[in-house]
This record gives C-alpha cells, sequence and structure tokens, in this order.
C-alpha cells in the first residue's frame, strides 16, 4: 500500500462495496463485521430486559402473560450470552488487536477466522426465526427434562443456533491460540506481550476445550427431542439430571470466556492511564492461566441443590472458592498499579475503575454462593441473579465498553466526544448499581428468580431495580449515537492519542490493510512507561545538545 | 510435523500396523478371558496403547514440537478431568446411603 | 515451482512483496516453516476440540455403564463381535494408507499421494459398509432405540440406553468418517493437479491428522461397546 500525502490508504478505504465487506479476510473488518452483528443481539436482548424489568415494577403479572415472561428471560439469557457476550470482546477487540499487538498481518487463519463469523450469523439467524416465532421458555440452560419433554417452544431451533454459534467460538479461539503462539513479532517473548494478549490465551483455552462439551451435550438434547432417542429422558432408562453436569462443564467456563478478555482490557486502561508498568506482570498473566485452568472444575456449585452428592458438593465448594485467588489477585494488582501512578481520568478509565469496583462485588458475592450454606439458602433467587450480572454486565460488559473507549481511535481514525463519553460512563455505574444492587436484597429476602409476578412486600426495591434498569438503557444508547455519530463528525485521531504503550499505538489509525508497513521489532518489556519517559527525555536532551552548539 | 529433516520411513509405519493388528487380536482375546474387574482394565490399556502408538508414530508426534506435545497431552488431560470430576459426583452419591 | 520455493526458504527470511512470494504461501506467513507449524498446530487444536467433542459421550457412557453393568453387558452381546473385529482392521488398514499418502507428500510424489489417498478412501467405504449392514442387522432385530425398540430380557429401558449410546457414538464416528472421505476426495483431485509440493502439504498433514484421529476414536469405541462384559458368558 503506497501512503498518499492527502488521503491515506488504511483498511476501512482500501475497498469499497459489500462484496469488500462480506469476504474480507481482513481481521480488523471481521471484527467491524462482528461488531455489528453483535450490537443488534445486545440490542435485542436489551430490549428483553427492558420489558422484564416493566413487568416487575408491579407486584401483579399484569403486563405480559406468564408463558410470555418465560420466553422473555430466556431469549434474554439467550442471546445476551450466546449472542453478545461470548463474542463481545474476544471477536471484536481481540480480532481487532491481537494480529496488531504481536506485530502480524493477521490472524494465522483468516478465511477461517471469516468462515467463523458466518457460522455466527448462520446461528444467529436460527435463534433469530425462532423468537420471531415465539420463542423458547426453557431458561438458557436448556436444562432437561423440561427442554426435552415438556416446553412446546421452539426448543430445536434455539438449540441448533447455540450448536452452531459454538463452533464459531471454537475456531476463534483456535485461531488466537496458534496466532499467538506462531505470529509473534520478533523480540516480543511471553512475558513482553501486552496483558490483553495473555488474557484471550487464556479465553481461548477454555474455547476450545469447553465448547465441543455443550456442543454435544445440545447434540444430545436434540436427538431426544426430536426423535425420543435421548440419553436424558428417564423413560428411555436417562437420568435428566446429567444434563446438568454436561452442561455446565461448558457453561461455567463460558463465564469465565465473558470476563477474562474484559481482565485483559482492563490491565491495558489501568496502566496506559496511571502511566506504569503493571504491578507483578507475571502474576496477572499466570492468573488469568489460572483462571481458565480452576474455572473448569467448578461447574459443581451449580448443582448444589440438584442430587449432587454432597461429597462432591464440599470438593466444588472448596474449587470454587480457589478461583477467588487468581481473581483476587488480578484486582490487587491493578489497585497496587495505581498506587502513586500518575491517574488521568479519561473514559476509559472511568470505565475500567467501574469494572473494578463491580467485579469485586460479583467475585465476593461468588465466593458467599460457593458456601455450600448460604448458596442452599439464596440459591435460584435474585441473590445469583445480581451476582452473574455484577460479574456479566459489571465484569464483562463495563471492561467491553472501556476496550471500545480505548481503541475506538484506532479502529475508526475517529475521536468520540468527551463529555458525552465521561457522562455515559457515569450512567451507566450508576444506573448498573441501581439495577442489580436492590436485587441483591431481594434475593436475600427470599424472592425467586424467574416469576412475573411477586408479594407486595418486594415492591420498593423491584421498583428501584426498574428504574435502575431504565438509567442503565439510556445509558447504553449514549455511546450508541455518539460512536455512530464520530464516524463521521468526530475529531480525526491521532496515531497513539492516549500516549499509550503497545504495538498496535505504533501503526497509523486507522492501521492499514497489513497493519504495519514492515514488521515491527520489539525490545521494551511491556508497559515500560518509566523506561519510555527517560529514553525520550534523552532524545530531547540530546537532540537540544545537538543544535545549540551549531 | 514441524521438522522436516524428520520423515518417518515406511518402514515404521508397516510395523506399527502390524503392532496394532498384535494388539487387536490380543484384546478379542482377553475379552473372552475371565479375569474379574481386570477385564475392562486389559481392555482399556490395550486401546489405550493403541491410541499411543496412532499418535506418536502416524500422527508424527514423536518428532513433532514440544508445544504440540503439550497441545496432545492437555488434550486427553482435559479429558480425564471432565470424566474424574463428573464421576466423584457419581461415585459418591451412594455414601450417604 | 519446487525451485522457486526451495530459494525463497533458503534466501532471505523475509518476503517483502506478493510477487516474488512462493506459489502457496500465504501473505500473512513470513516462511513456509511458520505456516506449517501453524496448520499443524491448528489442526492439533481443532482434534483437541473432537476429544472433548466427542469426551462428552463417552461421558454419558461411563455413568451409564456403571449405573447398569448387567444392562450394558446383555446389550453388547448383541453386536457382532466378528463384524467390529474386520472393521477395528479396515480401519486401521485405513489409517496406515493415510499415513502413506502423508508420506508420500513429504517425498513428493504426487502419484503416490492420489494412490494413498484412493486406497484409504476404499477402505473408509468398506469400513461404513460394515457398518451398514450392522446397522440394518439392529434394525431387523428391533434394537434401534425409539418407539420400535423391543427387548424381551431385564431392564429393557437401560438395556436400550446401551442402543442410545451404541448409534449416538457409532453414528457420530459414521458421520465423521463420511466428513473425512468426502475431503480426502476433493484432495485426491488437488494432489493429482500437482497442488501439493515438499513445502507445501499442509492439507493432507491436516486431513491425516483427522483421520488418524478418528481412527483413535474407533480403537476406543471397538473394546467399549464390543468387547466388555464377554467374560462374563
Amino acid at each position: 500500500m503506497s501512503a498518499e500525502p492527502t488521503g491515506r490508504t488504511h483498511y476501512l478505504n482500501a475497498d469499497y462495496g459489500v462484496k469488500s465487506w462480506l469476504l474480507t479476510i481482513d481481521h480488523k473488518r471481521i471484527a467491524i463485521l462482528y461488531l455489528i452483528s453483535i450490537t443488534v443481539f445486545f440490542a435485542l436482548g436489551g430490549l428483553m430486559a427492558v420489558l422484564m424489568r416493566l413487568e416487575l415494577a408491579t407486584p401483579v403479572g399484569d403486563m405480559v402473560q406468564p408463558d410470555t415472561y418465560n420466553r422473555l428471560f430466556t431469549m434474554h439469557g439467550v442471546l445476551m450470552v450466546f449472542f453478545f457476550l461470548l463474542p463481545s470482546i474476544p471477536a471484536v477487540l481481540g480480532n481487532f488487536l491481537l494480529p496488531l499487538m504481536i506485530g502480524a498481518k493477521d490472524l494465522a487463519f483468516p478465511k477461517i477466522n471469516l468462515a467463523s463469523w458466518y457460522i455466527y450469523s448462520i446461528g444467529g439467524l436460527f435463534t433469530l426465526w425462532s423468537m420471531l416465532h415465539g420463542g423458547v421458555d426453557t431458561g438458557w440452560t436448556f436444562y432437561t427434562p423440561f427442554s426435552t419433554a415438556f416446553s412446546n417452544t421452539y426448543v430445536i431451533s434455539t438449540a441448533v443456533g447455540v450448536f452452531i454459534t459454538g463452533f464459531s467460538s471454537i475456531l476463534t479461539g483456535l485461531n488466537f491460540i496458534v496466532t499467538i503462539h506462531r505470529m509473534r513479532a520478533p523480540g516480543l517473548t511471553w512475558f513482553r506481550l501486552p496483558l490483553f494478549v495473555w488474557a484471550h490465551y487464556a479465553t481461548s483455552l477454555v474455547m476450545v476445550l469447553g465448547t465441543p462439551v455443550l456442543a454435544i451435550t445440545i447434540f444430545l438434547l436434540g436427538l431426544e427431542r426430536l426423535f425420543h432417542i435421548g440419553i436424558f429422558d428417564p423413560a428411555l432408562g436417562g437420568d435428566p439430571v446429567l444434563f446438568q453436569p454436561m452442561g455446565w462443564v461448558y457453561s461455567h467456563p463460558a463465564v469465565y470466556i465473558l470476563v477474562l478478555p474484559s481482565m485483559g482490557v482492563v490491565s491495558e486502561i489501568v496502566t496506559a492511564f496511571s502511566r506504569k508498568r503493571i504491578f507483578g506482570y507475571k502474576f496477572v498473566a499466570y492468573a488469568s492461566v489460572a483462571i481458565a485452568v480452576l474455572g473448569f472444575l467448578v461447574w459443581g456449585h451449580h448443582m448444589f441443590v440438584s442430587s449432587q452428592s454432597p461429597y462432591a458438593g464440599v470438593i466444588f465448594s472448596f474449587l470454587s472458592m480457589l478461583v477467588a485467588v487468581p481473581s483476587a489477585i488480578k484486582v490487587f494488582n491493578w489497585t497496587a498499579t495505581l498506587y502513586e501512578g500518575s491517574i488521568s481520568w479519561d473514559t476509559p478509565m472511568l470505565y475500567a475503575l467501574g469494572f473494578i469496583g463491580l467485579f469485586t462485588i460479583g467475585g465476593l458475592t461468588g465466593v458467599m454462593l460457593a458456601t455450600l450454606g448460604i448458596d442452599i439458602h439464596v440459591h435460584d433467587t435474585y441473590f445469583v441473579v445480581a451476582h452473574f450480572h455484577y460479574i456479566m454486565v459489571g465484569g464483562a460488559l463495563m471492561g467491553y465498553l472501556g476496550g471500545m473507549h480505548f481503541w475506538w481511535p484506532k479502529i475508526t481514525g475517529r475521536m468520540y466526544p468527551i463529555f458525552w463519553s465521561k457522562l455515559s460512563a457515569l450512567v451507566i455505574f450508576i444506573g448498573f448499581n441501581l439495577t442489580f444492587l436492590p436485587q441483591f436484597l431481594l434475593g436475600y429476602l427470599g424472592m425467586p428468580r424467574r416469576y412475573h409476578a411477586y408479594p407486595e412486600d418486594f415492591q420498593v426495591l423491584n421498583v428501584m431495580s426498574s428504574a435502575g434498569a431504565s438509567i442503565l438503557g439510556i445509558g447504553y444508547l449514549i455511546p450508541l449515537v455518539y460512536f455512530i455519530w464520530s464516524m463521521r463528525y468526530g475529531k480525526r485521531a491521532e496515531d497513539n492519542p492516549w500516549d499509550a504503550f503497545g504495538l498496535e499505538w505504533e501503526t497509523s489509525s486507522p492501521p492499514p490493510t497489513h497493519n504495519f508497513l514492515e514488521t515491527p521489532t520489539v525490545s521494551l518489556e511491556a508497559y515500560d512507561y518509566a523506561d519510555r519517559e527517560e529514553k525520550r527525555r534523552a532524545a530531547e536532551v540530546s537532540a537540544s545538545g545537538a543544535v545549540e552548539p551549531g | 510435523m514441524s521438522d522436516h529433516e524428520q520423515v518417518t520411513g515406511v518402514g515404521a509405519y508397516v510395523v506399527v500396523f502390524l503392532a496394532l493388528m498384535v494388539l487387536t487380536s490380543l484384546t478379542v482375546g482377553a475379552a473372552f478371558v475371565d479375569l474379574g474387574p481386570f477385564n475392562d482394565v486389559v481392555a482399556l490399556a490395550i486401546a489405550f496403547t493403541k491410541a499411543t502408538l496412532v499418535v506418536l508414530i502416524f500422527m508424527h508426534v514423536r518428532h513433532a514440537s514440544r508445544l504440540t506435545k503439550i497441545t496432545v497431552v492437555a488434550g486427553f488431560l482435559w479429558l480425564l478431568i471432565l470424566f474424574g470430576i463428573t464421576l466423584t459426583d457419581y461415585f459418591s452419591r451412594g455414601f450417604l446411603g | 515451482m519446487s525451485t522457486s520455493a526451495e530459494a525463497s526458504r533458503a534466501g532471505t527470511p523475509e518476503i517483502p512483496d506478493s510477487k516474488s512470494r512462493a506459489w502457496g504461501l500465504a501473505h500473512h506467513f513470513e516462511s513456509f516453516a511458520q505456516q506449517q507449524e501453524a496448520s499443524y498446530l491448528g489442526m492439533w487444536l481443532f482434534l483437541v476440540q473432537e476429544i472433548m467433542f466427542f469426551g462428552g459421550l463417552f461421558l454419558a457412557y461411563i455413568v451409564y455403564r456403571t449405573g447398569h453393568p448387567e444392562a450394558f453387558t446383555s446389550g453388547s452381546h448383541e453386536l457382532d463381535i466378528t463384524l467390529g473385529g474386520i472393521n477395528t482392521v479396515v480401519l486401521i488398514a485405513s489409517s496406515l494408507t493415510m499415513a502413506l499418502a502423508v508420506w508420500a507428500a513429504q517425498k513428493g510424489r504426487s502419484k503416490g499421494i492420489v494412490v494413498f489417498i484412493i486406497l484409504t478412501i476404499l477402505l473408509g467405504g468398506v469400513f461404513l459398509g460394515i457398518k451398514t449392514v450392522e446397522y440394518s442387522h439392529k434394525w431387523h432385530e428391533h434394537h434401534v432405540p425409539g418407539p420400535h425398540f423391543e427387548w424381551d430380557g431385564p431392564d429393557a429401558p437401560h438395556v436400550q440406553m446401551f442402543f442410545n449410546l451404541y448409534f449416538a457414538m457409532t453414528g457420530l464416528h459414521a458421520l465423521h468418517m463420511v466428513v473425512g472421505m468426502a475431503l480426502l476426495a476433493v484432495i485426491a483431485v488437488w494432489a493429482w493437479r500437482g497442488a501439493f509440493t515438499k513445502e507445501n502439504h499442509n492439507l493432507i498433514e491436516g486431513i491425516g491428522l483427522y483421520w488418524h484421529f478418528v481412527d483413535i476414536v474407533w480403537i476406543f469405541l471397538f473394546p467399549l461397546l464390543y468387547l466388555l462384559g464377554r467374560n462374563g458368558v
């Protein structure tokens, strides 16, 4: 690509037309395709949440039928988990940034990358089709025997959608692992990698190792529902509860697919806006892998009250608490990074700090839920709902938005309005807490999840939650508007608007099609802000020193 | 395979094939001998040996990079984790009577 | 074509623009070695995924078999050990021919690739043919799970569970073979046209790994489904 002085050629203007997008093998364009798709699914899933919160504003079930409510929370869960959160950071930011961060021209398998977007879209269409025909009411976990023998909704087509989408996740993970192993720029050793890359490596492990188990489980569920030859039906000699371990073997680690990339984003942002090397780089890096591995050993905590052996319950309880250790290491290390840093309060930093706070609450309530006695008390109550929303929304989504604000200038070459973006971070933080803090109380008081009506005693807290949800909804609309606005009217972004560290900032904004005009070499440790400042100062001194005598 | 230098020869493939044949007849034969609980053990041990031969020779893992070896081992290890941790639950369900 | 490829391998490691690039080297790789390592690792990761995919079924098998050993034993007595044994031999033989196809590719012998791949496909066909015979036996004996399932002995539901798992596991295995054979057929055509060189035969390596993996699945399925519990008679 020859750079012209007036209009520089980059990945966005290198080619025009629908075909150049739909047949692209450029990881950056595929990231944009994903961005558009997941935004659509997020909007749909959000709409379901709005309807639910509206229904729950009053104790009586007056707005929607109970059946409709069941479909609402199911479709909300399916869309948000499988079609928004799972692909959010990996498929959008990861896709865009991994090759840039490691100085590669593309992912290892660009065509597989494109294929994974198509697979994702086909799965999404199946799910949309079932939604339009009336949806599904099994809950996003598709528990048997309800899903196989009793539900008369569109279980099959939704399950097929989830099954297909799973393979897009597997292929993305596979692609990332190979890319990180084989495509790093010269000098970029493992311990010089940005922590975002480490986090994605750990995430990819979970994707490749966990997703297929869900795939086979859903496959068996489909067989049973379609042909009555499944393995979960007691009439056929099956054990319906076997579905739960097989499902959670993936679905619990899936939570780490959501939150690990977010942690990677936060590591990038916290260092960039504290202008410091991260505290305990290796601990944060290894903690990602530890979370990924331990994440496979804890799913039994979903089955404390579903006929699991009490001995296994004790083991799973212990293992679940163990995951808190690497998670806490990360939180402490981010906090320690802030200490004595020169902190600036740019929008990404607001989101990252929001993440740290909310994730901590989510994590600590997770330890509570891992405790056998407490879990039996609050099982299937709003306490659980609040807990996992603190992880999935307060954690994963805050990280995603933080990342979007951090790298938006790199992705589009434009800046978004500073005031509005800071406002959105604040509104989302307040709205989120107002929505979900009352739910902890509701759950502790005994309000079960998945009901469209409730006793009047719970109304005050429910109204708070619904009010928070509307604030949260507005909070999400603001970035949607200004991001789109900025693509045309935003100020042009510099190559490195945050003066941040990392290879992705060394190429132009937006990057050229092959990312770097020449393959970069790396000689510095990650986030070596101090050393870079020193070198800059030395360069200034020598430059001024060279000029003055002449 | 990561190295062009190490091309496994035809001889090795044929030897492995013959070994697999011997092991197959062995496992069929052993199935009809009453070894008590060890029938299952023998059958699985032979299957595991056969699989290892295929992985090492046919699939070139013997000469592959360390990374590939780790990947293969990790795959089977995760399978064992999946089995082990699930069976912990199923096998200990009766303990309380 | 191999000369230019060799020149680029022996020469500078970096290949700046697309015109001087060796045929078959994708734009984002620096060298054939890097490309090959990537594809080898990628294929192995795919197989790890496959291990976990089949793993779910094996897990269900273990749970149900340990729960109902008698029913599973009487179920496996209905399987034809001769046909299963012959199929094991056939499939392992196909693994041998597959390995030889990869060997031919490493030596750069296109004709050898074609011959060995066709042999592999034929052996795969024999396997599926025998499998079809077995399936049709089961159909006539009313041992296919579902509304037509019939079982005179005790614990019919769990015997049906055995056949459930038998059909799910062997069926999924057979499906993998069909996919593998289709891919092999495409590759045979490409090999016939000389698409593969000593440096660039990742596809054959990859499909070979896949084929061996399918073989390994059968190596476990055969004793688990056909052999366990035979000693009791």
